[in-house]
């Protein structure tokens, strides 16, 4: 069983991220980066399906040259190869733009299934996945819990807001996973070294023919008009526990006539 | 004449989501309202959004919505709007409405707008303001088309009103095909939860990571309990296994807006922030005087959760004992 992982590389957790007010885009130059903990889960759960059923996984993203080390960490996780699709031409792409490019790389591999995480760490807009299965005319699976395949069936447990339904379909398909569906696996000695041999295949817009009037800035339909700050809170009062802060918080809640 | 605005509906619990309701009441103020509800709903359901501001209700009770997700609601979606064309289309950042939104903003190859929390329609084009990066920033964004725009609306952007219209119900063709039934619901599973809902309460008491385990979440609803409230927690909390997904708050979990948020060894990532910092009153108590939470706090408290929380507790009690 082929699996294709589409994850993104984002700025690394410690890194608070900004937004340029030129461009209107995230500042993702000179930070450190990291393989998305959302893909890391995208990607763990491939392995697990792929060492259980057989095949292998393959990691594809979009992003500028700095996400190579995310790359290979989810190579060093124990995905085959990967995918980068890396051009200045699509910086600044928007949802569509972006499913665009990742529906034309994915089709250019064999598959069975498509692993998404339901959301990205960083911009959280959480549409490509489902954009990438209409594009594909691939069965959009999404928000699981739990996979499991048998035969040319996916089900999964999919998140709901009351517990859980379990839900079918064909492969090849799509899937999404929410985070906490596992604890993404440590890459090893030995799996790291082994990630230094592995593929990185290189795609730009072109190559993957997706025209350009569709990518990148000039292709955005969806445009960040203004950045700005939200208005601050007003700062409250905040004291250090001398041995009574529960009853000074008591206090605060008469004041504010909840009790 | 006034911009037709659809408001794709849904139910939970038998009943019109709230922020259905909500975006109904923003669609009504902005322009004409009009609903779209798909699938089996309750008796009362078109008389709810009628009363919500819903000038007119396109509806297909047929069960295909219930069995298949997505690909049957987006296509009579999308030939609705191919009919009518409205000027936007609100849809809640729930698990159906992004399912259902994402199909459409390829299918229709227009795109979206996701995490609006307001937005104003001017000659045809949408401005609409967008807490980006957990909230960190406040953006203006919009959507170069021609055609409707699609909007992802997040929770408690606008208060549910009641604005009583005459209502046309139009019924629709029900979606038919096998190409559209590919993704099915076998069963739904409803795991049961106990004590008040995060949904709707007056009071939060949530728990983080300074929680350190599971066993901890009893004092927080002893304290939860005192107060009439419900407990909620962090991401962490729940990835770590301390509490179900069910109650978690922040941007991949729940939006709560409380008059009152109790947070418990909880920092303050941007991510939880973007799901509680709307809340009128906010109290937190961390022991690192430099958790973020603390700027967003009216009052905080920098001790040990296990000595402060325990003693609040205890003074709860005496006072409603009235000593």
């Amino acid at each position: 069983m082929n699996i294709l992982v589409c994850g993104k590389v984002i700025p690394a957790s410690s890194v608070t991220i900004e937004l340029d007010p030129s461009t209107k885009r995230m500042v993702r130059r000179g930070v450190a980066h990291e393989l998305d903990p959302a893909a890391a889960s995208a990607v763990e759960e491939g392995l697990r399906l792929t060492e259980k059923h057989g095949g292998a996984v393959t990691l594809i993203t979009m992003g500028i040259s700095d996400a190579t080390i995310g790359i290979r960490n989810a190579l060093a996780m124990g995905a085959a190869s990967a995918v980068h699709i890396l051009d200045d031409a699509v910086a600044g792409s928007d949802t569509l733009g972006t499913a665009k490019l990742l529906a034309a790389a994915i089709a250019k591999q064999e598959f069975d299934l498509v692993i998404c995480a339901t959301e990205s760490s960083d911009s959280y807009s959480g549409i490509v996945p489902g954009q990438i299965a209409h594009l594909l005319g691939l069965p959009p699976v999404t928000f699981a819990k739990e996979i499991s395949v048998e035969a040319s069936r996916v089900t999964i447990k999919r998140q709901s807001e009351t517990g859980y339904e379990v839900v079918e379909a064909s492969l090849p398909a799509l899937v999404t996973v929410t985070s906490g569906i596992n604890e993404p696996r440590y890459p090893q000695l030995k799996g790291i070294m082994a990630a230094k041999k592995k593929e990185i295949k290189l795609y730009t817009a072109a190559e993957l023919g997706v025209p350009l009037d569709q990518v990148g800035e000039r292709g955005a339909k969806e445009r960040v008009l203004t950045v700005g700050r939200p208005p601050k809170r007003q700062a409250g009062r905040i004291v250090v526990d001398q041995g009574d802060g529960g009853k000074q918080i008591a206090d605060f809640l008469a004041e504010i006539k909840v009790i | 004449m006034a911009d037709l605005i659809w408001v794709y509906a849904e139910i939970l619990d038998d009943k019109i989501t709230t922020t259905t309701l909500e975006m109904l009441a923003k669609a009504a103020q902005a322009g004409t309202a009009e609903a779209v509800l798909l699938g089996p709903a309750p008796a009362e359901a078109a008389a709810t959004l009628a009363r919500h501001g819903a000038s007119k209700i396109y509806r297909s009770a047929d069960p295909v919505y219930a069995e298949y997700l997505t690909l049957p609601a987006a296509d009579t979606v999308a030939a609705l709007i191919q009919k009518y064309r409205p000027a936007a289309m609100l849809f809640a950042s729930s698990y159906a409405g992004r399912d259902v939104v994402s199909n459409l903003s390829a299918r229709l190859d227009c795109g979206a707008i996701t995490d609006v929390s307001d937005f104003v329609l001017k000659d045809g084009q949408v401005e609409a303001t967008i807490p980006a990066l957990g909230g960190s920033y406040q953006n203006t964004a919009t959507i170069e088309n021609q055609g409707t725009k699609l909007l992802v609306v997040r929770p408690k952007s606008f208060e549910p009103k009641v604005n009583e219209q005459p209502v046309a119900i139009e019924e629709v063709p029900a979606a038919t095909g096998d190409a559209l039934r590919r993704v099915r619901r076998k069963e739904t599973v409803v795991v049961k939860r106990e004590g008040p809902q995060l949904e709707g309460a007056k009071t939060i008491v949530s728990g983080g990571r300074g929680l350190k385990g599971e066993e901890n979440f009893a004092m927080l609803k002893e304290l939860a309990d005192l107060l009439d409230g419900a407990v909620g927690a962090t991401r962490a909390a729940v990835d770590a296994g301390w509490v179900p997904y069910a109650m978690q708050i922040g941007q991949t979990g729940k939006t709560v807006k409380p008059d009152l948020y109790i947070a418990c060894g909880i920092s303050g990532a941007v991510q939880h922030l973007s799901g509680m910092k709307t809340s009128k009153y906010i109290i937190s108590i961390n022991k690192d005087p430099d958790a973020p939470l603390f700027q967003y706090s009216d009052f905080g408290v920098v001790g040990d959760v296990f000595k402060v929380i325990p003693q609040l507790i205890e003074e709860l009690r005496k006072r409603k004992r009235g000593a």
